[in-house]
C-alpha cells in the first residue's frame, strides 16, 4: 500500500518535472518567436514613423529648395535641385514687401506680448490671493472668455473698431489680440501664482512691502517659467494669426506676414521662387521658437489644451 | 493715527480692483460685447457702412434654414470634425504610445519635433505650399503619383468639386497631428511605470496594454482633445479659406467663410450674423463640455 504510494508519488514527481521541462522548453520556442516577431514589428513600426516623418518633412524641404530656384526650374523639374542656386531670391522678397510684413508681424507680437504679460499677471494675482463674491464673479467672466472664438465676434468687432477709428490701424490687431490670449494666460498664471506659499508674502508685509512690491518683487520673479511660457503661446499666437489680419487691415504697408503673404503672392504671380523665399523667411522665426523654447511651448499648450 | 492705517486698508483693498481692472475691460469690450452686439445685429438687415439698421426680425434665420449653402457648408464642417477625430485623436494616440515607448527611446525625441514643426508654421505659408502640392500641372501630389505609376489618379485636387473639400481637410491633418500628438505624450507621461511593468509580468502584450492601461489612464486627455478637435472643425476658417476660398462652387464651403463671404463681399451683415449665431450655438455647446470635463480653472 505504501510502496504503492510512493510509487504514485515518484510517478507524480517525474510526470512533475517532465512538464515542467516541457512547458520550460515551450516558454523559450514562444519566447524566442515572439522575440523574433517583435523584431520585424518593431522594425516595421519604424519604418511608419520613418516615412510619416518623411511626409511632414519633404514638402518643407522642397519649400527651401525651391525658394532657390527659377520658375522655368520649379515649373519643368519638380524633384530635382536648382541647377543655379538663386540666393538671391532671398533678397528679392525681402526688398518687395516682406521686410515690411516681418517688421509690422514684430511690432504687433512684441507689442500684444507685453500687454498680455502685465494684463494678464495682474489679474492672475487678484484672482490668486482675494477671495470674495466679485473675485469668484470675475473669475467666471475670465474662465468664459475661452469659450468665446473670434469667429462670432468678427463682424461686431469690424463695426467696434470703425468707430472707434482704429480699423487699419496695428491696435486693431493689438487690442484683439490680447483679449483673446487673456482668459488663457490669467488662468495659466492663476494656478501658478496659487501654489506660490504664503509664508512668502507674509514676511513681505511684516518687511513693510506693498501690494504692489509683494506683485513686483515676489510673485513675478517666482513666475519666470510660468511667463516664459505665456510669451511663447502669445508670440506663436500674434505671429501666425490670420483671420483679424487680413479683415481689420487693408493697407499693404500695414499687413503682417500672415495676411501679408497673400498680397504678396498675387503681386508676384508666377515668380515663385521669390514667394517660397518669403514663404520661408515667415516661418524661420517660429521654428527657432520651437528648437529653443520646446519645453516651455509643450507645457502651455497642454495645460491650456487650446488649439491656437 | 487711526486714520492713516485706516486709509492703507483702504488703499490695499482698490488695488485688487485695479490689477483687475484691465483685463476685465479687454474681455468686456473685446469679447463679451461683440457676443452680444452679433445676437443683436441677427435681427437686422444692415450694410458695412450703412447708419442705419433695419429691423426684420427672425427673417435672417428663417433664410438660414433654408439655404442650401448653409447645409452644405454644415455637413462640410461635420467632415472636417469626423476626419480630424480619426486622424489627429486615434492615430495621434496611437502615434504618441509608440513614441513614449521604450522601443524608440532614442529616436522619438527627435520625431516628437519633426512631427511638430508644421503645428508651428503659419497658415498662410501652409496653405501656400499646399497649393504648391496640389497644383494640376506641376504639383507634388501628381508628380508623385504619376512617379509610381499611377498617373490615373491624378485629379486637379483644389478645382474638382468632389475633392476640394478632402484636399482642404487632408492639409489640415498633416499641420494638426503633431499637435494633438504632443497633448498625448504630456499624458501618456503622467501615468505611474508600476501599471504597465505589472502588466508586463503578467504577460500582457502591447496591444493589449495600450487597450487596458494606456486608453483608460488618458481617458480625461482623450475627451479634451476630442472636443477641441470637434470645437476646431466646427469653426475652421483659415484653411478652407486661402486653399479654396470655398469653391470650387460651395463644395468646400464652411460656416465660417460663408460668414465671411456674406458679410463682407454681399455685404449682408445681418444675414452673415445670423450664420456667427449659429457657429456660436453649435460650439458652445461643445465648449461647455470641455470646460465641465477639464475643469479649467478650479482651485488645486
Amino acid at each position: 500500500m505504501t510502496k504503492t504510494n510512493e510509487n504514485i508519488k515518484a510517478d507524480l514527481f517525474t510526470s512533475d518535472t517532465q512538464i515542467k521541462k516541457a512547458r520550460l522548453a515551450k516558454m523559450d520556442k514562444t519566447t524566442r518567436r515572439t522575440n523574433l516577431q517583435g523584431k520585424i514589428s518593431k522594425n516595421m513600426i519604424l519604418l511608419g514613423l520613418l516615412l510619416f516623418a518623411f511626409i511632414i518633412l519633404y514638402p518643407l524641404f522642397w519649400m527651401v529648395v525651391s525658394s532657390m530656384k527659377s520658375y522655368d526650374e520649379i515649373y519643368n523639374n519638380v524633384w530635382g535641385l536648382p541647377s543655379v542656386w538663386h540666393f538671391e531670391n532671398y533678397a528679392t522678397a525681402w526688398s518687395m514687401g516682406i521686410s515690411g510684413y516681418f517688421f509690422n508681424s514684430l511690432f504687433v507680437t512684441l507689442v500684444t506680448i507685453v500687454l498680455v504679460v502685465l494684463i494678464g499677471s495682474m489679474a492672475a494675482f487678484t484672482l490668486s490671493r482675494y477671495k470674495s463674491r466679485w473675485i469668484d464673479v470675475a473669475l467666471i467672466f475670465t474662465i468664459g472668455g475661452i469659450m468665446m472664438n473670434p469667429q462670432v465676434a468678427l463682424i461686431p468687432l469690424f463695426e467696434m473698431l470703425t468707430w472707434m477709428d482704429l480699423i487699419n490701424t496695428h491696435w486693431a490687431l493689438i487690442l484683439t489680440y490680447v483679449a483673446y490670449r487673456l482668459p488663457l494666460t490669467i488662468i495659466l498664471i492663476r494656478a501658478f501664482f496659487l501654489s506660490i506659499p504664503r509664508e512668502l508674502e507674509e514676511s513681505a508685509i511684516i518687511d513693510g512691502c506693498s501690494e504692489f512690491g509683494i506683485y513686483a518683487r515676489i510673485y513675478l520673479p517666482l513666475s519666470i517659467p510660468i511667463i516664459v511660457t505665456t510669451i511663447v503661446l502669445t508670440a506663436y499666437f500674434a505671429w501666425n494669426e490670420f483671420m483679424f489680419a487680413t479683415v481689420f487691415i487693408d493697407s499693404d504697408v500695414l499687413k503682417t506676414i500672415p495676411s501679408g503673404l497673400m498680397n504678396f503672392r498675387d503681386a508676384l504671380r508666377t515668380d515663385w521662387g521669390v514667394l517660397l523665399a518669403g514663404m520661408v523667411i515667415a516661418t524661420i522665426p517660429m521654428v527657432i521658437l520651437l528648437v529653443f523654447l520646446q519645453r516651455y511651448l509643450v507645457r502651455g499648450l497642454s495645460e491650456g489644451s487650446v488649439k491656437g | 493715527m487711526k486714520e492713516g492705517a485706516r486709509m492703507i486698508a483702504r488703499r490695499n483693498r482698490m488695488i485688487p480692483a485695479l490689477f483687475i481692472l484691465p483685463s476685465l475691460l479687454f474681455l468686456g469690450i473685446f469679447i463679451y460685447i461683440p457676443l452680444v452686439q452679433n445676437f443683436y445685429n441677427s435681427f437686422f438687415d444692415f450694410s458695412v457702412f450703412s447708419p442705419t439698421k433695419e429691423y426684420v426680425g427672425f427673417s435672417a434665420f428663417e433664410q438660414l434654414f433654408a439655404d442650401k449653402v448653409v447645409m452644405t457648408a454644415f455637413i462640410n464642417n461635420v467632415k472636417y470634425a469626423i476626419i480630424s477625430v480619426i486622424f489627429q485623436v486615434a492615430f495621434a494616440l496611437v502615434l504618441a504610445t509608440i513614441l513614449e515607448d521604450k522601443l524608440f527611446r532614442r529616436i522619438a525625441p527627435m520625431l516628437r519635433v519633426i512631427y511638430f514643426i508644421p503645428v508651428m508654421i503659419s497658415i498662410s505659408v501652409i496653405a501656400l505650399l499646399f497649393n504648391f502640392v496640389y497644383n494640376p500641372q506641376m504639383g507634388l501630389l501628381n508628380s508623385f503619383l504619376e512617379l509610381i505609376g499611377l498617373g490615373n489618379l491624378t485629379v486637379p485636387w483644389l478645382g474638382n468639386a468632389t475633392t476640394s473639400i478632402y484636399a482642404v481637410i487632408a492639409m489640415s491633418q498633416w499641420q494638426s497631428i503633431g499637435f494633438i500628438t504632443m497633448l498625448f505624450i504630456v499624458a501618456i507621461q503622467k501615468i505611474p511605470k508600476e501599471l504597465y511593468e505589472a502588466a508586463n509580468i503578467d504577460g500582457a502584450g502591447k496591444i493589449r496594454q495600450f487597450f487596458s492601461i494606456t486608453v483608460p489612464q488618458v481617458k480625461e486627455a482623450l475627451f479634451v482633445n476630442m472636443l477641441i478637435t470637434i470645437t476646431g472643425s466646427m469653426l475652421v476658417f483659415n484653411e478652407p479659406y486661402i486653399l479654396t476660398n470655398g469653391g470650387p462652387g460651395t463644395s468646400s464651403m464652411t460656416l465660417s467663410v460663408y460668414m465671411y463671404q456674406q458679410g463682407f463681399f454681399k455685404d449682408n451683415m445681418g444675414y452673415a450674423s445670423a450664420v456667427a449665431t449659429l457657429i456660436f450655438v453649435v460650439t458652445a455647446i461643445f465648449a461647455l463640455i470641455q470646460i465641465k470635463v477639464s475643469g479649467t480653472g478650479k482651485d488645486e
